[in-house]
């Protein structure tokens, strides 16, 4: 969790960075983007044109502004991540890794924003062990995923869990990379 | 809640449907040399034209498979004899170092119909004799014929010559080995063919893989096949419902009912020896545990409780108490429990760890899927506790599933990216593979004698 905030904010802070860089030269952004480019790959000015480069300065928001603006972004992001439905696990293991956390923030803040809305957690295992085993295993996992979304405020009755175990495998065949690809989690609206 | 499997695109088929496909083929992969030498003389056709079916290639495949028998070439057969009668000199036949000598001869009794002898002849005990029992009537002593072991004639349908070729291969097998043949029995399995449209299939063969029939098939998994004791019923789970639950459907006439769709997990039949209770696996109360259901009365039982998972139970023969898998020692681990005390003993102590435990039908052996260095293999240990024996040497071996007989375990496994069925007999010297066609073959259960 604590980790998951230090990333929201420098994520947050990369994105303001980045906005403010648009903002201020939309209107010849194919330039811009290249000066951009070239300023962050420290390039010299000897190549084409005048060789000049434009800079901008942030735009003075009030406290709201800047809430909104930030809200609007993180809601742009969690979209973005929320086309995402699937996260991965290590072998015979039903922890969440650290990098599907804003994953899940993501579809949990969409779930808490539409009570109304139901999600189908789906379990699923790679194809090591037997199939009555890692039914159970991918039951685990589902349970992770819901018990994890709960913790971020996700109300117990917008979610359902079901475990395929090692019944439906993404990529059938028997290696590392397809096994890794098999033990996951699917949200399913 | 959202359910999707709200329209389901399950369909039965009738066992009537006349197609019959080979679909699963035998490849011996190891140890006939341990095989002891049988001679299996082609049958003579009393008839005209060409013999109405080959019985002695069914029985000579099923001696094979039994990973206990050779049979000798027919090109090194001293003769092609009908009879005893027809055997003139017993000598070389005890010299090609054959146990038995199974011959026979077939004639049409009525259209249709056909009138099937056989005998089984012990060629040591003939030479000792000399099979001369016309010898003893002209001493005046009893007629005298102990080198012939089996001696049968049937009338057969033509539609029942592969069944009756099976039964003679079971009576040939008893009377060499003193133990019940099983050449008479049914595997039933999951086929997963991901292109078709309906790709998870319930699938009933002979023991073989002849008269392969699709008892469902589903556009959602299936798993767990396991057979009532009298043949009839297979309990297995479906997830045509968006989850697993558990049916039990009748193999002759279609009929399938649904037994539990409790919340959570529904998994892993097993029917009582006495057929009326079902073992599973629920997880309606958060951790998967094994239940036992009262099928007349649709009662659950709680027989283990802890937060860990429990699964995948198994009887005893004498159906006092389960095997079950669980992780309650930290990796996963067979355990025993006694049913009317609740003593829980833990029964698997080698390697990494090891699941989906079976005791075999005679009660002194497991049957276990052994995890050793990350490697899944079926491995047999004395029951409870004792010699343990690692049996196969094939990738990602699992779902064991033993011949009622307790000669040979069937098992799921990886060929070639694909999942394949596989033999291994309990001393695992005879080791064979049974490739398909088409799609991935898991879950095998082999039915108890019908």
């Amino acid at each position: 969790m604590q980790l998951n905030k230090v990333l929201q904010v420098l994520l947050v802070g990369a994105s303001v960075l980045v906005f403010a860089g648009c903002s201020s030269t939309s209107d010849e952004a194919s330039e811009s983007s290249e000066t951009t480019e070239r300023s962050q790959t420290g390039a010299s000015e000897e190549s084409a044109g005048s060789g000049v480069q434009t800079g901008a300065a942030d735009r003075i928001l009030t406290p709201e502004e800047e809430q909104i603006r930030q809200r609007e972004e993180r809601q742009q992001r969690y979209a973005d991540l929320r086309r995402d439905h699937v996260l991965y696990f290590d072998f015979d293991n039903a922890a969440i890794r650290d990098e599907f956390a804003e994953l899940l923030a993501a579809h949990a803040d969409y779930l808490m924003r539409n009570p109304a809305v139901t999600v189908v957690i789906e379990g699923h295992t790679d194809e090591r062990g037997t199939p009555e085993y890692n039914i159970a295993l991918g039951e685990r996992r589902a349970k992770s995923v819901v018990e994890y979304m709960e913790s971020l405020g996700v109300s117990r009755q917008q979610m359902t869990m079901v475990s395929y175990g090692e019944e439906k495998p993404v990529v059938r065949q028997s290696n590392e990379r397809a096994w890794s690809q098999n033990r996951r989690a699917v949200l399913v609206y | 809640m959202k359910r999707f499997g709200v329209f389901l695109v399950v369909l039965t088929f009738l066992l009537a449907s006349k197609a019959s496909f080979a679909t699963l083929e035998i490849v011996i992969t190891e140890g006939t040399d341990s095989a002891r030498p049988i001679a299996v003389v082609p049958f003579k056709w009393q008839g005209q034209g060409e013999a109405p079916y080959n019985f002695t290639e069914v029985i000579g495949s099923d001696l094979i498979r039994s990973g206990q028998f050779s049979p000798v070439s027919i090109d090194e057969l001293p003769s092609l004899p009908s009879n005893d009668r027809e055997i003139e000199n017993y000598s070389t036949w005890a010299r090609l170092g054959v146990e038995g000598v199974l011959v026979g001869s077939v004639a049409e009794f009525a259209p249709g119909r056909y009138e099937v002898t056989y005998q089984l002849i012990d060629p040591l005990r003939g030479q000792i004799t000399g099979g001369m029992s016309e010898y003893f009537d002209e001493e005046g002593i009893a007629v005298e014929q102990d080198h012939i072991l089996e001696a049968r004639t049937s009338v057969v349908l033509d539609t029942q010559f592969r069944q009756y070729a099976h039964r003679i291969s079971d009576v040939v097998y008893e009377a060499l080995t003193g133990e019940r043949g099983a050449f008479l029995t049914r595997i039933a399995y999951v086929r997963v063919n991901p292109d078709e449209n309906l790709p998870y299939q319930l699938m009933v063969s002979d023991y073989d893989g002849e008269n392969e029939r699709p008892l469902l098939r589903s556009p959602q998994p299936l798993m767990s096949p396991s057979w009532s004791p009298d043949g009839s019923r297979l309990a297995y789970v479906s997830f045509e419902n968006g989850r697993s639950e558990i049916f039990v459907q009748n193999i002759y006439t279609t009929e399938r009912e649904l037994l539990t769709s409790f919340p959570g997990i529904n998994s892993s039949p097993a029917w009582s020896p006495d057929g009326t209770k079902l073992a599973m696996v629920l997880s309606k109360d958060g951790a998967p545990d094994i239940y036992v259901m009262d099928i007349e009365s649709r009662e659950v039982r709680k027989i283990t409780d802890h937060w860990r998972i429990d699964t995948e139970p198994s009887w005893t023969p004498d159906g006092n108490s389960l095997l079950f898998t669980s992780e309650r020692g930290g990796l996963p681990q067979i355990y025993r429990i006694d049913l009317d005390n609740g003593r829980v003993r833990r029964v698997s102590f080698n390697g990494e760890s090891n699941l989906g435990g079976v005791v075999t039908p005679d009660g002194e052996g497991v049957v276990m899927v052994n995890r050793d260095g990350g490697v899944y293999h079926i491995a047999r240990q004395d029951y409870p506790t004792g010699n343990f024996q690692q049996l196969t040497q094939t990738t990602l071996d699992e779902s064991p599933s033993v011949a009622p007989n307790g000669s040979m375990i069937i098992y799921s496994t990886t060929y070639q990216n694909r999942q394949v069925l596989a033999l291994v007999s309990m001393d695992g010297r005879f080791q064979a593979r049974l490739p398909a066609e088409r799609g991935s073959i898991k879950a095998p259960a082999w039915s108890p004698f019908l």
